[in-house]
């Protein structure tokens, strides 16, 4: 009996850090968003994309092995009205015909605690790629991690809007994007 | 002839602001919404909103200052229609600069765009964001507008008649030539 307990207790320690060990693999692309706002003559106008696919692995063990794939199809936009859907297709916007998608790689994750991390990565938009550093905080959950970040990203550095539009004054150049990646272990 | 035939300054000042706002306001309205979309028409669309919310907040200093202050009374000689006509329009007129401005604020932020008056005062959207009630509060901004230009069209036409054809001292009482005095 003694020998039962024994052998229970050093399974139930073995299979601790097991649990703990899970690595995130798969998106629950119905539980993921992506947001973004921006001003328009000071007014915040809302948005984002509705179709995106991730790639990732997460292990909260090993964050320094983590990584993650975004790819944005920019044909899913809700840029606040169907005008500016339209608008934002042109060559002015997204030149969507050209450059359709949006993607993110990430080039290394850094805990910095507090299970918050620093995700460096490249994000290319309209043919043009940019280095960044995303802040994400990961929030273990029962049935499924989340994943909660956001930056600022300035519009001119990839050309979105050009022309007429450059004029930050009527379309600010900082915008918002907020996001929420939904993953499982198994 | 007594002053008491001439509105009271502030409601002439008003009077004159507010229309001086609308035939700002309403042709642009017109304009604006048919252009494609462009940074001229953001900057259109916003200071549409911001007359429009301006002759709002002065509509209802001038509703205050009417109900406060008898206006001055009609000729004598007005036959008793078009007493009942002028109380009618008048009434209208001043729903109308109340409701025009808040119907479009509504509409705005049904279509998602917050009324940010002058870029600088967000006034609250009383509305969600939706499709359909958009396009609703459109119709109905478009449909009050019309009704607007038909009343002022009666309204000036009233006043002209008065002044000009029954030769009454009509456009003295908002203040337009010389004092009449005692």
């Amino acid at each position: 009996m003694t020998r039962h307990l024994t052998l229970f207790a050093l399974l139930a320690a073995l299979a601790a850090p097991a649990a703990h060990a899970v690595e995130y693999r798969t998106v629950l692309p119905k539980q993921s968003t992506i947001h973004f706002e921006f001003r328009q003559m000071g007014v915040p106008v809302k948005g984002g994309f509705k179709r995106f696919t991730t790639q990732m692995a997460f292990d909260p063990a090993r964050p320094e092995a983590a990584r993650a794939r975004i790819e944005i199809d920019l044909a899913s936009i809700d840029a606040g009205s169907p005008e500016a859907d339209d608008e934002s297709a042109g060559k002015l916007w997204f030149d969507r015909g050209a450059y359709p998608k949006a993607i993110f790689v990430s080039s290394q994750i850094r805990a910095v605690g507090n299970n918050r991390y620093e995700m460096h990565g490249t994000l290319t938009l309209k043919g043009r790629s940019r280095d960044m550093v995303v802040p994400v905080a990961y929030v273990p959950g029962k049935n499924a991690a989340t994943f909660d970040g956001g930056f600022v990203l300035k519009r001119l550095d990839f050309g979105i809007g050009e022309g007429m539009w450059a004029d930050v004054a009527t379309v600010a150049n900082e915008v918002k994007v907020k996001f929420r990646i939904a993953a499982t272990g198994s | 002839m007594s002053r008491a035939l001439r509105y009271s300054t502030p409601a002439i000042a008003l009077h004159w602001l507010i229309a001086l706002l609308i035939f700002v306001a309403f042709p642009l309205g017109v304009y604006m919404h048919e252009l494609p979309l462009s940074p001229d028409k953001l900057k259109l669309y916003s200071y549409h909103k911001w007359i429009g919310i301006t002759v709002l907040v002065l509509a209802a200093i001038r509703v205050s200052w009417r109900m406060t202050h008898t206006p001055p009374p009609l000729p004598a000689g007005m036959v008793a229609w078009q007493r009942h006509a002028s109380s009618a329009v008048h009434g209208l007129l001043y729903l109308l600069m109340v409701a025009i401005p808040v119907s479009g604020w509504l509409m705005s932020s049904a279509k998602g765009f917050q009324t940010v008056w002058f870029g600088v005062l967000p006034l609250p959207d009383l509305v969600e964001k939706s499709r359909e009630l958009g396009d609703l509060l459109a119709g109905v901004h478009k449909a009050l507008n019309f009704t607007l230009l038909g009343l002022v069209i009666l309204h000036v036409g009233a006043a002209l008649q008065h002044h000009f054809i029954e030769r009454q001292p009509f456009l003295q009482r908002m203040g337009w030539g010389k004092k009449e005095r005692a």
